[in-house]
């Protein structure tokens, strides 16, 4: 476009390019805006030269300033271990007991363990540590093998018929299928499920001859009176709480080929440390003693 | 008196006239405002030490609030997440107060914009205000508007070089000055300007200052007017606020047109002549660089100094004052329509004077009665309003609070002796600066004890725990209800909470979750 236009009108030069008639001003950029156009490619170069930007075979440049974001992450994480360490330390070298007396103490704990809990127990105990059947509750107060500090640390340390941790907690209940009839074994279960007034529809005399039974075969591990013995995990049968089941057909059918739950040993896997924040998570839960 | 020609007049045009509109990307041209003086000027200068006043000294001052809070009088602990301002206290989730604040403050704006016009701009306006400031020492150095355009068009020397530089190092000052008062509000303010001084306040202070020094000495320095003409909304907002019986400044032109230099000249020819004596001292005072007599403009920030120096003009002359003046739309029309027999005939300011000069008493002055009127009233009203239901707020909100959350997973436990257990996480709320006992009681669901981790006591339905000042605390409490007393799936109780020292309470209405025994 050779001709210089000037638009009458306004006075100022157009840019040539003409539309049925309708010709484009070429008015000035405005000055701030121009100012800040070339102020953000001198920041995009020099961004370029601060930062990592330019992307390479391997990774990109690097940047003068050196910054990457693993790096920051690196250092809050770091930061954050920082601001733990004294309580890790606490609980490294106290005593569960000793955790569960410190307010701040127990506080940190018990929050450290509930996320350990979310990753390791959730599976088999459930999100909420309510368990489901054949896995025991937490949250409540009936307690296989002791509900004390001291026991729950135990069991998560070693487990429960873990075959390959020698200090393992473990115990046996026998099937009965070959050493009792099959009405005896109706029997006993009748005299149990009526511990716990749950013998609706059997007679007195089953229940009667039930009594002779258990005090036979069973008293030895569950105790005369059925309150269990937590030396061999053995439950309480007198109690609301039943993990397999408390009607007579699932008694008799746990006399007759008994389950029994594995619980893997933790110690190992999860260290000391977290052993005890785990106790005194599960500890907390309601039901510790 | 003086004849109008005798009248000093300035050479003084109206840069930012309606008539020649700059284009947005032509440089600044500068604005030279000449001191005035008046009543309005010293109301401005009054209201100037006012708000400057309440900024820079506000947190300096102290309010005891005992050993467990601060004692500065405003504080906005962003830190601990509390706002102090003097007797009250405001927690994050008692913000409402300010938003409250904020909708009066909305109100506010409407109320003053629709009875006075845009007082805000022309008076309060920060962006007014430091502008005042910096014009004050720009005065002070480089001396009033004739002095000022000579040192501008001057080649440079020591002499003007010492002088701008002065300026710009005074401004710089007041600079440092405005965005160093600001941090004082967000931390101790003694504490904070020995750390400041001695370099050990934290960075974002430093560089909070920094921000708002730039800011001030930018705006209320260099750009000025262009802050309230292209940056500002409010301009372009006022126009919905104001209608025909707003206040605002106004050139009567019924009575000063025709304006001419040479009133005597002319009324012996026997032309109309009008107060207006066209000395230009209105626009010389113009600090937004616009001419008063071109009409109600967007850049007319109302600050009322034309009217000063109009009115300094009128009296010389002895003519009445309020050529320019505060006027609404509705005398302005009903006075126009006067002086030109309702649009038939030119302006001819004799049909609004009486034979002895003065303005006759036909014209329509503002009256008060005019401030009354629906809108004003509805804008009050809603203003009151909010401020009644705020206040109401204030005095009776709580200041111990229990929040209770249930726990749903799993939503109850049931025990070995067939009792049912629900746990929850009570958050009590010590809403005041000192530590106190708090008494936690159960009410309904009979034959339920409580529990709490961490806190070596029997179960029961009442337990006392201590909650710091200021604070919240968090206890997890167990309900445990035995099988027999369990009356559904779903029953309703209450915490319920006491200060063991004073008559304060607060409940929480909860719900007891047990397996459906009737199924």
């Amino acid at each position: 476009m050779s001709d210089k236009h000037i638009d009458e009108f306004s006075g100022v030069s157009t840019t040539g390019h003409e539309w049925d008639g309708i010709r484009e001003l070429d008015n000035p950029m405005p000055r701030w805006w121009l100012i800040i156009y070339y102020a953000t490619i001198v920041w995009a170069v020099l961004y370029m030269i601060a930062y990592p930007a330019w992307p390479l075979v391997r990774e990109s440049t690097r940047g003068l300033l050196g910054y990457s974001s693993r790096s920051e992450m690196r250092a809050e994480l770091a930061a954050a271990n920082a601001a733990k360490a004294n309580y890790i330390a606490a609980i490294g070298s106290k005593s569960v007991k000793e955790i569960l007396a410190d307010d701040k103490l127990r506080t940190f704990a018990a929050a450290a363990g509930a996320a350990a809990f979310k990753v390791n127990c959730v599976q088999c105990h459930g999100s909420g540590a309510q368990g489901s059947p054949s896995y025991p509750n937490l949250n409540d107060d009936d307690w296989l093998w002791g509900g004390s500090p001291e026991a729950i640390q135990q069991t998560i340390t070693h487990g429960i018929r873990y075959a390959e941790d020698p200090n393992t907690r473990t115990s046996e209940m026998p099937s009965f299928s070959g050493l009792l009839q099959p009405k005896e074994i109706i029997q006993v279960a009748a005299f149990v499920a009526s511990l716990s007034n749950k013998a609706e529809g059997a007679s007195a005399a089953d229940i009667a001859a039930g009594k002779e039974i258990f005090a036979q075969n069973c008293a030895s591990c569950h105790g005369d009176n059925g309150k269990g013995n937590r030396e061999f995990g053995a439950p309480n049968l007198t109690d609301a709480i039943w993990l397999y089941g408390s009607t007579p057909a699932a008694i008799a059918a746990q006399v007759r080929s008994p389950r029994h739950g594995v619980m893997p040993a933790w110690g190992v896997r999860l260290g000391d440390t977290t052993v005890k924040e785990l106790t005194v998570y599960v500890h907390s839960l309601g039901g510790g003693e | 008196m003086l004849e109008a020609s005798e009248v000093e007049t300035f050479d003084a045009a109206a840069v930012n006239s309606a008539r020649v509109r700059q284009p947005l990307y032509a440089a600044r041209k500068k604005i030279f405002p000449k001191r005035a003086e008046g009543r309005f000027r010293r109301f401005k200068w009054i209201v100037m030490a006012i708000t400057l006043g309440i900024y820079y000294l506000t947190p300096w001052l102290r309010w005891n609030r005992g050993p467990y809070a601060p004692d500065q009088g405003v504080l906005i602990d962003l830190a601990n997440r509390r706002f102090y301002f003097f007797p009250i206290e405001i927690w994050p989730q008692e913000f409402y107060f300010v938003a409250g604040l904020l909708i009066m403050a909305g109100f506010g704006l409407f109320l003053v914009t629709s009875t006075v016009g845009r007082a805000w701009c022309g008076y309060t306006c920060p962006q007014t205000v430091w502008v005042d400031l910096f014009l004050v020492v720009e005065r002070a150095v480089e001396g009033d508007r004739n002095a000022r355009i000579k040192l501008d068009s001057a080649p440079w020397s020591a002499s003007k070089l010492f002088k701008r530089v002065s300026k710009h190092a005074i401004w710089l000052m007041i600079a440092v000055a405005t965005g160093g008062a600001w941090i004082f509000y967000f931390a101790d303010a003694p504490t904070l300007l020995r750390n400041l001084v001695t370099g050990q306040a934290p960075a974002v202070a430093y560089i909070t200052v920094a921000i708002l020094t730039g800011t001030t000495y930018v705006f209320g320095g260099l750009m000025r007017e262009q802050v309230c003409t292209y940056m500002c909304p409010w301009p372009r907002i006022q126009a919905a606020m104001l209608d025909e019986n707003s206040l605002t400044v106004t050139y009567n032109d019924w009575r000063g047109e025709p304006r001419t230099r040479h009133a005597k000249k002319a009324a012996a020819a026997g032309q109309a002549v009008g107060d207006c004596v066209d000395c230009n001292a209105c626009v010389a005072v113009c600090p937004m660089g616009i001419d008063i007599r071109d009409g109600q403009q967007l850049e007319c920030i109302t600050c009322a100094l034309c009217i000063d120096a109009c009115d300094a003009v009128m009296d010389k002359i002895g003519k009445d004052r309020g050529l320019i003046a505060y006027a609404t739309l509705a005398e302005y029309q009903s006075n126009m329509a006067l002086a030109t027999m309702d649009g038939t005939a030119p302006i001819d300011p004799r049909r609004v004077h009486d034979a002895s000069g003065k303005l006759s008493d036909k014209i329509s002055t503002f009256h008060l009665r005019k401030l009354l009127r629906p809108r004003t009233l509805i804008y009050l009203g809603a203003w009151s309003l909010v401020g009644l239901v705020l206040i109401y707020a204030l005095l009776t909100r709580e200041r111990l609070q229990v929040n209770v959350l249930a726990d749903r997973n799993p939503q109850f436990v049931v025990l070995s002796d067939g009792s049912i257990r629900n746990g929850y996480t009570v958050k009590l709320l010590n809403m005041i600066p000192e530590p106190r006992t708090i008494i936690v009681t159960l009410q309904g669901l009979p034959g339920a004890e409580m529990s709490v981790v961490g806190m070596d006591h029997v179960a029961d339905r009442s337990f006392a725990v201590e909650v710091e000042p200021d604070r919240l605390k968090t206890i997890k409490v167990y309900v445990r209800q035995p099988r027999e007393n369990i009356a559904g799936p779903s029953q309703h109780f209450t915490f319920e909470v006491k200060d063991k020292a004073s008559p304060e309470q607060d409940h929480y209405t909860a719900t007891f979750d047990a397996p459906d025994f009737s199924k």
